[in-house]
């Protein structure tokens, strides 16, 4: 996958888990949770769902990455690359 | 499908679900949507565990709805359905009448800020800061500064504040002062903060609405099941044993105490030494004692509130909270406004309990006092509904050898266990593979979003275990 298409994915997941999400201003370099209502909930459900659709396994250790949305497309590009 | 016994079952399961209490329900919805064959087992012949409700007589008692968080409404979103979510309504009568004080609140931050400044005289800066540093808690935090130092940090010497903040959580969780500091945080940040609700319609509503979501994910659901054994082969999880019946799994979850799970359902033998040495640490937590009253047909009541915290006793403690003879208790008002078109009003009193103070009696003795039990209530009820006594045509108690008789927990724990539990109930699979449990542990992981919100968690985990494999 591309870095947009990997982008893509995290915002649509983003916005099944919350549908009023506001994902048009989003700074990309910014912590996700402080900008949406995303709680640690929230986090749980985006590695869920990225398990089912590509089955990669994101161990607790390394939920932190996924703070920012540049942080989530730089962990899981190499990771994706195959999908 | 929804099966009324175990024949209902197949051979065969991704996940099997040991008990249908809030967690295990979760746990189960949540891996049936994301495509695993899921079969949930309940040994009782009602779904619900102690979210639950019982008819008599034209009433209908409800055991553990007398308030919850804010956070339900999302929760509910994301892991049922919209139509359970839109049923969440607040409760916005709040009462504690106490030798100490008597007040109403919203049971929110901006409230009891208010109440705080002019009814306790504590300047608007100490509750900011004392909201502010509970609101920041978490897991992670140390864990060695217990509740009663975090109370005299902020409120040194004010046993009337720490009354106002504890009470309510002693009631919803069992904990006391002596608990970790953090455990309070993150249950009153998550509680005193944005008020109590409630669901309209009941529990017995809400339980359908459940189980119709679950049929509809592809749950096969068993009731009247008991789960005899969790059958473990080289180290690792194989199945479950229901009477005559085996019925093989990659997985098991078990949403029955963590303590029967290790000791009762899976068996020492199928743990290592160095598990065991640390599932010996763990405390369960104590339970509960209700009376519950019915109001004649014909009868009404006065609305007093919804949920009264009340207390003759002069200070607050918890040990005198948990005392059998306690002066302490909450009443919860339903109105017929709780199930519209079910014009009744019943009224449920809850009191902590120790399992063992009632246990150590005969039969008669055990009578009796429940009787006492019932007669203490009653006096303390008429304070606030005077002559309430005429309107009543059913009054019946519960003790924690019911809540034990129902739910089959170690010593009926109506809370869990203290919270060294959750990381024995976070790291069962570590030990024996395939092996899972749910349910209320370590005071945060309790009430029911605690529960509902810890099936999430678990079947988290329990993806990642499936496929993995
Ligand atoms: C009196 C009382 C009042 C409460 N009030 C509130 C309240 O107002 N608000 C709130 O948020 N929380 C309240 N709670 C707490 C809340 O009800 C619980 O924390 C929550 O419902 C527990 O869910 P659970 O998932 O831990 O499972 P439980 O409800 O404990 O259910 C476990 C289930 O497993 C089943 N089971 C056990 N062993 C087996 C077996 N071997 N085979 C098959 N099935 C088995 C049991 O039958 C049961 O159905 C209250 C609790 C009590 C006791």
């Amino acid at each position: 996958m591309t870095i947009d298409e990997i982008k893509n994915v995290v915002l649509e997941i983003i916005q099944d888990i919350d549908d009023e999400a506001d994902l048009e201003n989003l700074n990309s370099g910014e912590a996700l949770r402080d900008q949406l209502d995303l709680d640690s909930m929230d986090f749980l459900d985006i590695v869920m769902e990225l398990r089912k659709r590509y089955q990669i396994q994101i161990p607790e250790a390394d939920y932190p990455q996924l703070a920012t949305l540049d942080s989530c497309v730089n962990y899981l590009t190499p990771r994706l690359k195959a999908a | 499908m929804l099966h009324k016994s175990i024949t209902g079952a197949g051979d065969r399961y991704n996940v099997v679900v040991i008990g249908s209490g809030l967690g295990g329900l979760t746990t189960a919805n949540r891996l049936a949507r994301s495509g695993h064959s899921v079969l949930l087992l309940e040994h009782h012949h009602q779904l619900g565990g102690l979210a639950t409700w019982f008819k008599r007589k034209g009433h209908i008692f409800d055991v553990s709805l007398h308030g919850f968080p804010h956070g339900m409404v999302k929760t509910c979103r994301k892991y049922w359905n919209r139509e359970i979510m839109e049923s969440i309504v607040q409760l916005k009568n709040i009462v504690f009448d106490n030798p100490q004080f008597s007040l109403t609140t919203t049971f929110d931050r901006n409230d009891f800020t208010g109440i705080l400044i002019n009814k306790f005289k504590i300047s608007q800066e100490t509750i900011d800061n004392f909201f502010n540093t509970v609101a920041a808690m978490n897991f992670y935090d140390d864990q060695s500064m217990s509740t009663r130092e975090l109370f005299e940090t902020f409120f040194p010497g004010r046993d009337d504040v720490h009354r106002l903040l504890m009470e309510p959580i002693t009631y919803a969780n069992g904990s006391t002062l002596e608990d970790p500091a953090i455990t309070y945080g993150i249950v009153f940040s998550n509680f005193m903060n944005k008020g109590v609700f409630t669901f309209k319609g009941g529990t017995d509503h809400l339980i359908g609405m459940m189980a119709d979501e679950l049929v509809k994910n592809g749950v096969t659901i068993c009731k009247s099941s008991r789960v005899d054994r969790i059958v473990t082969e080289a180290g690792r999880v194989r199945g479950v044993q229901v009477g005559d019946r085996f019925i093989e799994a990659d997985s098991v979850v078990s949403n029955s105490g963590i303590l029967n799970t290790i000791y009762d359902l899976a068996g020492k033998d199928a743990f290592p030494a160095e598990f065991l040495d640390k599932v010996k640490t763990v405390r369960v937590n104590t339970s509960s004692c209700q009376v519950y009253i019915g109001i004649k047909k014909d009868a009404a009541i006065d609305d007093i509130g919804d949920l009264l915290f009340v207390s003759t006793s002069e200070k607050f403690s918890s040990d005198e909270l948990l005392d059998m003879h306690t002066r302490s208790r909450t009443f919860s008002l339903y109105y017929p406004k709780t199930r519209p078109g079910h014009n009744r009003y019943t009224v449920v009193a809850s009191m902590n309990g120790r399992f063992d103070d009632w246990d150590r009696l005969d039969e008669s003795e055990y009578e009796t006092e429940k009787q006492a039990m019932i007669e203490r209530t009653l006096v303390h009820l008429e304070d606030y509904i005077p002559g309430v006594r005429q309107k009543i045509d059913w009054l019946e108690a519960a003790t924690p050898k019911t809540i034990h008789r129902y739910t089959l927990h170690t010593k009926g724990t109506s809370f869990g266990t203290k919270f060294e539990g959750l990381d024995i109930s976070r790291s069962i699979f570590k030990a024996v593979p395939g092996l899972f449990h749910v349910g209320s542990v370590g005071i945060i992981m309790s009430g029911w979003l605690g529960a509902i919100n810890y099936g999430v968690i678990v079947a988290n985990d329990v993806d990642g275990y499936i496929r993995g494999m």
